[in-house]
Order: C-alpha cells, then structure tokens, then sequence
C-alpha cells in the first residue's frame, strides 16, 4: 500500500484510470447513444455485434484503427495532427479534479473550478485549428461559427458558476461537494434559500454545457446536414473517432461538473453510503438527460442560437447573479 | 414587454412538454421488427407482381388467352399466346412472360381481366444485379408450383 501511495505511482495510476475511463465511456457512451436514439424512435439500436450490440464498440474502434490517416495536400499537416489531440486533452485534464467520491479524485487542488473552465476554452481553440488547419471552406465556416457560439456561451455558463461561487465561497470541487452534505434539500439545486432562482440557474448551466460542448440542439460544429462534417469534414479513421471520444469526454466533464456544483457530488441524497456510486448514478442520469435532449429537439438555426444566449441566458443569469449578490448581502452578512 | 418576457418561461414550459412526449415514446415498445430473420404479415391488398391463378378443378390456369390484358397494359410489359385445344370451348394459355423492369403495378390488367385469372403476388423480395430475373414466365412459375405469396 505504500508503494501504491508514493506520488509518481499515484499520479501514473490516476492518469491510466482518467483514460481508461474517457476512453471506455466514449466507446460505451456512442452506443449508448445509438440505442437511446433507437429506442426514442422505437427501433431497438445496434443490435447485431454481440449479444444485444454490446460489442459494436469494439467494432467501431477496430474499424476506426484500421483506417488510413489521410493527411490531404495543401493541409498544415502540423496543426492537423495537432488538433485532434488538443481537443481530447483538455477534458481528460480537467477530469483530475473530479471528486467522484471524497477520497477518490486524482488532484485535490484547491482551484479546480477555475482549472476546469481554463482547460475547458483551450478546445474552443482546437476545434478552430483543425478547422483551420484542415485548408477546406465547409471546416473554417464551421469553425467560426464554433467559436462565436461558444464565446456566446461561456459567458453565462461563467456567470452562473460566480453566482454559485458566491454561495460556496470556495473553488476547491471537494470542498463544493462537502458543503453539500446531509440530503439533497442540501444540494446546491434545491438550495432556494440562498436564491430562489437556483433550480434556473442549473438550467442555464446545463444549456450551455450542451452548447460548450456542441452537442444537438447547438451542434454548430459538425451540423452534419449543412456543412458536412463541420470543423471534422478532412479528418479519416481515428483522427476523427478522437474527435468523438472528445465530444463525449467532454459531456462526461460537464455532467460531471453539474453533479458537483448542483447535485452533490458524491453525497446521498437520503445520507445512506455517500460515495461512487451516488455520484456514477447521477453523472449518467445526467448523460442520459443530454441524450434525451439530443433526440427531442431539431437543431436550432444560428440566429436563434445566439439570441438564445445573448438576449434571455446572459440577461437571466445576470438577474440571478445580482439576486444572489443581494440575498448574501441581506441575509448572511 | 410583458409579452416578451413571458416568452421565455412558455418556450421553456414547450421544451418540457417536448421532452415528456419523447420519452413516453422511450419507454413504448419496440416498432420494427429485425427485416430479414422476422417480417410483418403483407396487407391484403398489397400489389407485388401479376401471377395467374390456377383453375381448382382442372388444376390448369383460368387464363383462356383473350389477349385484354396484353391490350389493357399501359407499358406493353405482358406478352401472352395460347391455343385452342380439343373438345374445349375456350383457348387456354400457353406462354405468359410479364417484363417487370416496365410494370408499374398499376393494375390494369388485373381489373380487366373477364375471368379472374391473374392476381397480385406478395412477392417483394425481388433485389436482383440482372436483368433477366425481372422477366417472368408467369406460366412456368405456376408450374413449378410457386406460392401466390
């Protein structure tokens, strides 16, 4: 045991399990989706590749491995390679800030929120270099519609995690989860005391999370019916499967983020065994959340888009911004 | 004003409703059935291709040659002979080729037909690279006992 605790293990041990875990789920999460997708439709998904399509993963991979990496002419074949990996990276970082029970989080440190969002605009950045970088009209539209929508975003995603700071005085994720203890009138969602308009502000939070990370109904990036493959169209084999294990990293980290900041973590709801599995239940009800809005709503046109967030999310999360400003002030000083 | 901001919290109420329906549907039964190891039962009136019926009591087609389809057809796809033959009042069928590349399934022929001898098949599996497997020789299908299916 003491072997395994000495820090250059620690850390190689955490860096595996990150990996083996973003891997592992954006395999299983793609035919999660798949099936989801078939039973909101009712048709029963891929159902051919093991029993019941349980290996149509591993399919896709060896597929998707066997593949060509085709690097087209004309291309910065640097910042192509490049791309792919700048997109992935961050999300895997920012995963080792993720209490997922009190003990079990790769690096406690005491910034982690802060981590989180920094890393997380680095892939903002990425996908408009593979855009770019890719030297194809249908990437760079893409990319810079990718950008403006999530500059549009941030901006009240970032607003909601300072009113939410403001309640929690603290950017340490454990500490948030802590804090949250004791049942899940506990939970920073149900917290209405402290602002009334908590339950509103997870709900822009969870919008811009599925817009931060371009998931339908915002799918700007790869918009498949109008520009493509968006930002990934020049991209073969597992240049482009990398950019779907980071589509899915990164809804495993915004899940993941929204257990944390609004639903407590790893903490029970009714104070029996906090711990892993509390926070696995609630990170996959919400992946399941965002699946579900995948395949119930079409995708919006690009004005509508950014009305959405510049005219109603930032007013709105600006408005529970100064509300929770006002409540602390009156109330807790 | 008003109105605008009312907008918002209504267009959030929609989105909810939006997502009840779809996962009512979530939770509903299967629809479809996996094509090539189960298939659903054909309507009745389903139109596959022209096949003759056969006469029970002879156990030869009812098709006495009067050529109306062959006339009836819009796309000159139905190509029939028969011949008279002893001690038989009416002829009787001797070829009937059907080119379906041409058919359209319109029916014509079927509706005119004075007595009853052709019918639509069920027969939809037809997915073929050649060209020949789309003229059939509706006579010989008959012989070698196809089921009208």
């Amino acid at each position: 045991m003491n072997f395994l605790t000495t820090e250059p293990v620690r850390l190689l041990l955490s860096l595996l399990c990150i990996m083996a875990f973003v891997g592992l789920n954006a395999a299983y999460l793609v035919l999660a989706e798949r099936k989801g997708a078939g039973r909101f439709q009712r048709r029963p998904g891929p159902n051919e590749a093991g029993y019941g399509g349980w290996l149509q993963p591993v399919a896709d991979v060896v597929k998707l491995l066997s593949k060509q990496l085709i690097v087209p002419p004309g291309t910065d074949a640097t910042l192509f390679r490049l791309a792919p990996l700048m997109v992935l990276s961050p999300a895997m970082m920012c995963l080792a800030v993720v209490p997922f029970s009190e003990t079990l989080v790769a690096r406690n440190i005491n910034v982690g929120l802060l981590m989180v969002f920094s890393f997380g605009s680095i892939s903002v950045m990425a996908i408009m270099l593979s855009g770019w970088a890719s030297r194809n009209k249908y990437a760079i539209i893409s990319a810079a519609r990718v950008v403006s929508q999530d500059v549009a975003y941030e901006i009240p995603m970032l607003l909601v995690v300072i009113t939410l700071l403001m309640m929690t005085g603290t950017m340490d994720l454990n500490e948030i989860v802590r804090q949250q203890a004791g049942g899940f009138w506990h939970w920073n969602f149900f917290k209405v005391w402290a602002n009334p308009l908590m339950p509103v502000t997870f709900v822009i939070f969870f919008t811009c999370m599925l817009a931060e990370t371009n998931r339908a109904p915002f799918d700007m990036a790869e918009a498949e019916s109008e520009l493509v493959a968006g930002a990934f169209t020049e991209y073969a084999g597992m240049g482009f499967g990398v950019f779907f294990m980071a589509e899915y990293a990164n809804i495993v980290l915004g899940c993941s983020l929204a257990t944390v900041l609004f639903f407590g973590g790893w903490q029970s709801p009714f104070g029996l065994w906090p711990g892993l599995l509390w926070f696995l239940l609630k990170l996959y009800a919400l992946i399941f959340t965002v699946i579900w809005v995948r395949w119930t709503f079409p995708r919006t046109q690009f004005y509508g888009l950014l009305n959405l967030s510049w005219k109603i999310l930032i007013p709105i999360s600006l408005f529970t911004l100064l509300l929770s400003s006002a409540m602390l002030k009156i109330f807790h000083a | 004003m008003k109105a605008s901001l009312l907008e918002v919290p209504r267009g959030f109420w929609s989105l909810l409703v939006g997502m009840r329906v779809t996962l009512g549907q979530f939770f509903k039964p299967v629809v479809t059935v996996p094509y090539p190891r189960k298939t659903l039962p054909i309507p009745a009136r389903y139109r596959g291709h022209i096949e003759l019926t056969l006469d029970p009591e002879t156990g030869r087609p009812l098709c006495t040659a009067c050529k109306l389809c062959e006339r009836a057809c819009p796309s000159d796809c139905i190509l029939v002979d028969g011949v008279k033959r002893e001690g038989e009042k009416k002829k009787s069928v001797t070829e009937y080729h059907l080119d379906f590349t041409k058919c359209s399934l319109c029916g014509a022929c079927v509706e005119v037909c004075p007595c009853d001898a052709i019918h639509f098949s069920k027969n939809y599996n037809l997915a073929s690279t050649s060209k020949a497997d789309y003229t059939f020789d509706l006579v010989e299908r008959l012989k070698a006992g196809k089921k009208p299916s």
